[in-house]
């Protein structure tokens, strides 16, 4: 297979504007000729459904939620980035295109990321038109701020729920097409597997979560803004329901899945409480700003941190890294963290804690000056751990939160199978191997508001008006597949919960596939996949039946796509023989500890293939060209 | 945070389906961490009954964190249970004391019917959305953010009513099962931004008139709904609606037809 990125020639400023006058238009009167299926209603998959039923195309939409309004991109607090320059301050497209390059640690598609970053002044115009309420200076003008390590104030924000915000203004478009007529809305509705005739994506086949009917629906192309995966490794960030079942069905079909080792896990998140935990709660990493990170240098020491004497107590950022100590970038702090609770130095209940201390920071500036700061965060914390940052140091631990790998898209976001698409977090394209901070929101509004739009009106402009009918045979033919997969789930009799089975294969990724690697681990990792996928199949309890509402059937079928997900995670990881962003392979390191790319071996996208013959998975390479970016070691030192 | 374990006996509302007959069943919780989130404990109540070979109890929720407003538990007597400001999946067992016995039912209202055990259909939020609750502007025609000027003050204001998470804890508290305040928050929000402004009498009719059309109930000012919303949305927004719908009336400058949004056929939940 030659993978062709589709990225066009000529200079980095250019390629977008000359792509946009080179795709064929759809005429407006022809355009009421053809249906689009949008799967997933976040920030990319809203504002794609919105956008393409205002240009005239029949959309259906899909949310397995009871509204579109409640997608997990909602829970986003920071802010979202653009190169406005509204502060003056020197950022301008190109900077925030290098930015994001090297922040993805040379892994992205240089063309895409510029693109990304000349739509983001347009996002920030559209969402303040919708009456997305920003936050303000006293003039009247859009206030920002400077957000993950960034060196200017690109980041406009709506207090700590910038995502809750932009996410109801796509849903108000979006509610104003649906009240038109011109989107059809399917809530409680999730996708099962994507249906392809004569080699095209032509429908999806449906499962209402409610009746537990199955459905077909056709149409002229079908788009996944379906998020990521980080819920393979169970407990997360990500909402509870948040799954990979559309991507990974998309995959099995033939959609080539992309560096899906390219995890982000988030240094500072609330440490789980016990062994009961659903849920991981996310906390701004401005804390950084002037919190000191620390352990007790003994081993088991059982004092309480306030007892702890200066001289026992390791802060461990600062001692190795003089320059940048507690700021240093998410992946590094998190895999310090872990290092240093694998040493038995870990904290709290479970010893997977370390210490975010602001004693030196209230005496310094005042409890009143750290409360303006973080008041909101720290009352946050008091609510879920019952202990007082003002007093006593806050407990964290880092947590999966974002996933840069997913399917594998070309510069118009259309996967290698015609008629299908991935926006948002659901493709792989846009943050190489590490996501900075406040470029989520961009990329999946990016997407939905101003790339798809465009680019696939050059598909269609090539298809025929007629779409098979949902009798065709390929349509029966997925429906009766995926009724066989729940009758098959339904009738399991064993004595293992789809949770329980969940937290052992999580607890497997978190150790072996997540903030450091090495190729023992990763090939115990395997081993012990596929023993899970063995005891899923044959030691599965699941209770109820398929026509109503069962939750735990809907557990057990997303969890059966994770234990495949995850497999290839392992293999991703095992085969890419270098560390680069979020992925760090311990036998890949600098004499400094830092992670160590290989460019000349590795500068490519790794692109795999379903294997239906069961063997290992296919690889495919897109090598990254690098034009206008110099490749450099990152050091912080 | 502390390793300390409590148990607790809950009185669950089942119901098998809409038109079924539901009732209170029981349960007695043991060793439920105080650290633990409402929501947690019945993941655990759920692992619980699945390992005895019975159905878990069917409730909504998703991100846990208290924004997307799925989670909707009427708990001892109050939508979201004894706290203030907080939503159920945000509150913690160390609230509830040990061998204390909890009820937990579903929200009560008729335009949110029961569709299994604690979930209910909300549908109707987003019908009075889709009424109304936006501005009229496509993608992709839109002037320079900040060619829109607008004071801090009022920016606050709008942000203040935007919080709303649509979770339907008003309407719960309710006893006219009123959805005022979350129809006031939208239409607030939208009225005092300058980008909202030009519709929005017509918005307040619209969104008012699918509110009476979905059956929920009219406002006496009893104040309920704002004091359990988890966003602590202020009844002013009411005030200000009211202002809104009646310049409408009274100037009659933008009157026009208005046909509730019906439930789509094909959205079959049985309900």
């Amino acid at each position: 297979m030659k993978l062709d990125s589709k990225i066009p020639a000529g200079p980095l400023a250019e390629k977008w504007t000359k792509h946009k006058f080179g795709i064929k238009l759809v005429n407006p009167a022809n355009k009421r000729k053809y249906d689009i299926i949008v799967v997933g209603t976040g920030l990319a998959g809203g504002a794609a459904a919105a956008s393409f039923a205002e240009l005239g195309y029949n959309v259906k939409a899909f949310c397995f939620q009871d509204s579109p309004r409640r997608a997990h991109s909602i829970a986003a607090q920071g802010g979202i980035n653009a190169a406005k320059n509204y502060p003056n301050d020197g950022d301008s497209i190109y900077r925030l295109f290098y930015d994001t390059i090297k922040g993805g640690d040379y892994r992205a598609r240089e063309g895409n990321v510029h693109r990304l970053a000349e739509v983001s002044n347009n996002i920030i115009d559209q969402c303040a038109a919708q009456g997305v309420p920003f936050a303000r200076e006293y003039g009247g003008t859009l206030a920002n701020r400077s957000f993950g390590g960034a060196l200017v104030s690109r980041t406009f924000y709506a207090r700590g729920q910038t995502g809750q915000q932009l996410l109801l203004g796509a849903y108000s478009a979006l509610s104003r097409q649906i009240s038109k007529g011109k989107v059809k809305m399917y809530t409680r509705t999730e996708m099962l597997d994507v249906v392809m005739v004569d080699g095209k994506a032509q429908g999806i086949v449906t499962r209402n979560l409610i009746t537990g009917k199955i459905e077909s629906h056709s149409a002229h192309a079908v788009v996944l803004g379906t998020g990521g995966y980080s819920n393979v490794f169970y407990l997360s960030t990500n909402a509870m329901a948040s799954n990979a079942t559309a991507a990974w069905r998309a995959h099995r079909k033939g959609a080539l899945f992309a560096n899906p080792c390219y995890t982000q896990i988030h240094p500072t998140c609330i440490p789980a409480h016990g062994t009961h935990q659903s849920k991981l709660t996310l906390m701004s990493e401005s804390l950084r700003n002037d919190g000191r990170v620390w352990v007790p240098r003994k081993p088991g020491d059982t004092r309480k941190p306030n007892d702890i004497p200066e001289n026992e107590r390791y802060y461990y950022l600062e001692e190795k890294y003089p320059t940048f100590g507690n700021l240093v970038p998410r992946d590094v702090a998190s895999r310090n963290a872990k290092y240093v609770c694998d040493d038995g130095l870990g904290v709290g209940v479970t010893k997977r804690a370390v210490y975010l201390d602001f004693r030196d920071a209230i005496k310094r500036d005042s409890k009143r000056v750290v409360a303006e700061r973080y008041g909101n965060l720290f009352d946050m914390y008091y609510r879920i751990t019952d202990d007082d940052p003002y007093e006593v140091p806050m407990m964290i631990y880092p947590a999966p939160h974002y996933t840069m790998g997913g399917l594998w898209v070309d510069y118009n976001l259309m996967t290698n199978i015609p008629g299908l698409y991935a926006i948002g977090e659901a493709n792989f394209s846009d943050h190489g191997a590490n996501r900075l901070g406040a470029s989520a929101l961009m990329q999946g509004l990016a997407d939905g508001y101003f790339v798809i739009p465009y680019t696939i009106g050059d598909y269609l402009t090539g298809t025929s008006y007629d779409i098979p009918s949902t009798d065709h045979p390929e349509f029966k033919k997925a429906e009766n597949e995926c009724k066989a997969r729940l009758q098959k789930l339904i009738e399991s009799k064993g004595t293992r919960t789809p949770d329980e089975i969940h937290i052992e294969l999580g607890k497997v990724m978190m150790d072996k596939c997540g903030m450091s690697r090495n190729a023992e681990g990763l090939d115990y990792a395997r081993k012990k996949i596929q023993e899970l996928q063995h005891e899923f199949k044959t030691n599965l309890k699941v209770v109820g039946g398929t026509e109503e509402l069962n939750v735990t059937l809907e557990k057990a079928n997303r969890l059966a796509d994770f234990l495949e997900l995850a497999e290839l995670m392992v293999v991703d990881a095992r085969d890419r023989e270098e560390s680069c962003g979020g992925h760090f392979r311990e036998e890949h390191q600098t004499d400094e500890g830092e992670a160590r790319r290989d460019d000349e071996n590795y500068t490519y996208a790794a692109a795999w293939e379903y294997n239906h013959k069961g063997a290992d998975p296919i690889l495919h390479k897109e090598d990254l060209i690098f034009e206008n970016v110099k490749l450099t070691q990152r050091s912080y030192k | 945070m502390s390793a300390e374990t409590r148990n607790y006996t809950l009185k669950v509302w089942r119901q098998s389906g809409s038109s079924a007959k539901g009732e209170i069943k029981t349960y007695e919780m043991k060793n439920v961490s105080v650290g633990a989130s409402f929501l947690e404990m019945f993941d655990q109540l759920n692992e619980q009954l699945l390992a005895n070979g019975e159905d878990p109890v069917a409730f909504d929720h998703d991100c846990r964190e208290g924004i997307c407003g799925m989670c909707s538990m009427y708990i001892n007597g109050r939508p979201h249970g004894p706290d203030t400001g907080i939503t159920t999946c945000q509150l913690h067992m160390r609230t509830f004391p040990d061998g204390e016995t909890i009820y937990v039912e579903p929200w009560r209202a008729k335009p949110f019917p029961v569709i299994k055990d604690l979930t209910v259909d909300r549908g109707a939020f987003d019908r009075i959305i889709q009424a109304g609750g936006y501005v009229s502007v496509n993608t992709g025609n839109a002037q320079d953010a900040n060619e829109i000027l607008i004071p801090k003050a009022i920016a606050d204001e709008a942000m203040d009513a935007a919080a709303c998470i649509g979770c339907g804890a008003c309407v719960a508290a309710c006893k006219n099962a009123s959805a005022m305040l979350f129809v006031s928050a939208k239409v607030s929000q939208l009225a005092v931004l300058p980008q909202g402004k030009s519709e929005s009498s017509r918005r307040a009719q619209n969104m008012l008139a699918q509110m009476d059309s979905e059956g929920f109930g009219a406002c006496t000012n009893t104040g309920a709904c704002s004091s359990e919303c988890p966003k602590e949305i202020s009844l002013t927004h009411i005030a200000r609606l009211n202002r809104e719908y009646l310049r409408n009336r009274f100037t009659l400058n933008d009157v026009e037809e208005f046909q509730p949004i019906k439930k789509p056929d094909y959205l079959d939940f049985g309900v």
